[in-house]
């Protein structure tokens, strides 16, 4: 813990720019989806002065709805191949839990950060083990969003990437199935960044260590004493 | 074979109708088949030539509207391919023999024509408790089904019952209603709808009759030319939709200006059928077209995506009125209570650690110390 004397602190740099990129398109994509996907499944009254012909508000909410869509996919697929290639904090291995060391981490991110049961400061530098774990979950929720999504636009488009995904209508028995669930998880990604944005604020406030600016500039910083050589 | 099933034409020569009349059928049987204006050769050589193939209609757990639908196809002569062109052996409700006579019938046909017949299929069959919940001439329609099956030159599945168990399978499905292509291992029709459009179920017919095979199918087995695309994609009203311009309830001014439907849980964007194009009863309307949503007949387990008047349905388990979004806005709600309880957790037990940080860099700032490297 802090003692008297002041530690020395050291500059990493931990996101690379791809990651930061991704995370930010993905952050875009993500709340205009949520905005247009909620307007789609319950469209606002507007005022019914016009004639249909005279507007084309809903249709270009659409629009924008399937643009954001291939966005975030295609997006989705760099931050995959950017696991293999990027550092080690951005690699596929944060965010699988095979090693002992990884559960045991997550255990205690749960007592120390979630629970507050033992109070003390812990810290990781890139993603813990608990957050590598919680955004690889999400990473299926993406798919799957991407799935039904695409199963959805598939019978509307004869271009070859919405096709690939056609046989997801008859699977889930329907598009009206396929339509309700991927608006149920739509909710996941609501509640994801309640939780997430807080969590970046709680780890910025309680390790002063730039958290939150670090998904800007990439850099985090780190008390010299506790860097593994 | 052929002299005891005339060819259509030999049929309507008989019948005093002319050469002309002939061709103008064709070329209306050509036309709802979807087959093009260079096809129209093969459907008179067909119709001229070809022997009337023997129909099976089997009726198991349905409601005979697949049938009342049928017989009401738009041409009238149409009709005729029922009792004239087709030879029907066997169907329930439109047979003349009964008892007996009738089963004699069938097993005549089956035997007599094995490869050769049609076999028509309209409800579905139950498989629980061996299967008594549907008998017919004291065997269960499983055991019917899978003799009349075997041997059939195909097997069409009528309606939503046939294709997807429709209202029987609906949950909890208590005789375990099951569709016509889970039960037989082989090339099933599927021609859903509660009924299907008449029309459609003619063309399917006149596909079969003209070309000597299915028609193509999508992956659920359903004629594409009729079931690739949706209610939604060909409708009338679909441009109010595109404007965002929407009904918000029935009887308002929206309403009576045919606004779209889509508010009121009209089932049109997730349905794939025919109904916008051919419409029903030679014609004249569709549910949209006469103000009312579509309820998705046509699609896998409709009666379980209900309420028909709102667009996401109720979900199963937790309530008939709970939605996604129920669940969505009560998980986001504890969410944001979750983090706010945490947030002020976090104070309170932090509360040391926080400060003596604070300290530290209040510290490293007057010695001068530290900072980055």
């Amino acid at each position: 813990m802090a003692d008297a004397h002041a530690a020395a602190y050291r500059r990493l740099y931990v996101w690379e720019f791809p990651v930061r990129l991704y995370h930010w398109v993905n952050a875009i994509c993500v709340v205009l989806l949520i905005a247009t996907g909620f307007i789609i499944g319950r469209p606002i009254p507007i005022t019914y002065a016009n004639e249909a012909y005279q507007q084309y508000w809903f249709g270009t909410v659409r629009f924008i709805h399937f643009v954001a869509a291939f966005v975030f996919f295609f997006n989705f697929l760099v931050r995959i191949y950017w696991g293999f290639v990027g550092n080690r904090y951005a690699r596929w291995r944060n965010f699988i839990p095979v090693t002992r060391a990884q559960w045991q981490e997550m255990v205690e991110v749960l007592k120390v950060d979630i629970l507050q049961t033992d109070i003390k400061e812990r810290i990781s530098i890139g993603h813990n083990a608990l957050a590598g774990l919680i955004y690889f979950l999400s990473f299926l929720v993406f798919l799957f969003q991407a799935f039904t999504g695409f199963a959805l636009y598939s019978s509307m488009s004869s271009s070859f990437l919405p096709r690939l995904f056609a046989w997801v209508v008859p699977l889930m028995g329907g598009d009206f199935a396929v339509r309700q669930w991927h608006h149920l998880f739509m909710w996941f990604f609501v509640v994801f960044i309640i939780i997430h944005v807080y969590l970046v604020f709680y780890h910025d406030y309680v390790e002063g260590r730039g958290t939150t600016s670090s998904m800007v500039g990439g850099w985090k910083f780190e008390r010299e004493d506790r860097l593994n050589p | 074979m052929a002299e005891t099933h005339p060819t259509l034409w030999q049929l309507m020569q008989s019948k005093g109708y002319s050469r002309r009349e002939f061709l103008r059928f064709c070329g209306f049987a050509a036309a709802i088949a979807g087959i093009k204006g260079t096809g129209l050769a093969a459907v008179v050589e067909a119709f001229e030539n070809k022997p009337r193939p023997p129909v099976v209609w089997m009726h198991f757990q349905e409601c005979t509207c697949c049938s009342e639908s049928f017989i009401r196809s738009s041409h009238p002569i149409v009709a005729d391919i029922l009792f004239d062109y087709l030879s029907l052996d066997y169907t329930e409700t439109l047979q003349a023999a009964a008892g007996f006579q009738a089963e004699k019938c069938l097993e005549d046909t089956i035997k007599k024509y094995p490869g050769k017949y049609i076999l028509l299929v309209e409800g579905s069959v139950p498989l629980k408790d061996d299967g008594v919940y549907c008998m017919i001439a004291g065997r269960t329609a499983l055991d019917i089904l899978h003799e009349t099956a075997k041997d059939a030159a195909a097997i069409i599945a009528w309606g939503s019952c046939a294709s997807n168990g429709c209202i029987q399978s609906a949950r909890p499905n208590p005789t375990q209603a099951t569709p016509i292509h889970k039960i037989v291992n082989r090339p099933v029709i599927n021609v859903p709808g509660c009924p299907p459009i008449g029309d459609v179920m003619t063309a399917v017919v006149t596909h079969i009759l003209v070309f000597g095979k299915m028609p193509e199918l999508d992956s659920q087995g359903r004629p594409k030319e009729f079931y690739s695309r949706r209610v939604h994609d060909t409708c009338y009203r679909r441009p109010y939709y595109d404007a965002g311009l929407f009904v918000e309830s029935w009887d308002d001014e929206k309403a009576r200006k045919g606004y779209c439907l889509y508010k009121m849980g009209c089932r049109g964007p997730v349905t794939y059928n025919a109904c916008s194009v051919t419409r029903w009863n030679e014609g004249t309307s569709y549910p949209i077209q006469s103000g009312h949503g579509c309820i998705g007949c046509s699609e896998n387990g409709f009666w379980d995506n209900g309420p028909f008047y709102r667009h996401l349905a109720g979900f199963p388990g937790f309530g008939i009125e709970t939605t996604a979004d129920t669940i969505g806005t009560i998980v986001g709600v504890a969410a944001a209570a979750g983090v706010a309880a945490h947030a002020i957790t976090t104070n309170i037990r932090k509360r040391k650690l926080i400060s003596e940080n604070i300290h530290e860099s209040v510290n490293t700032k007057e010695t001068g110390e530290g900072g980055e490297n």
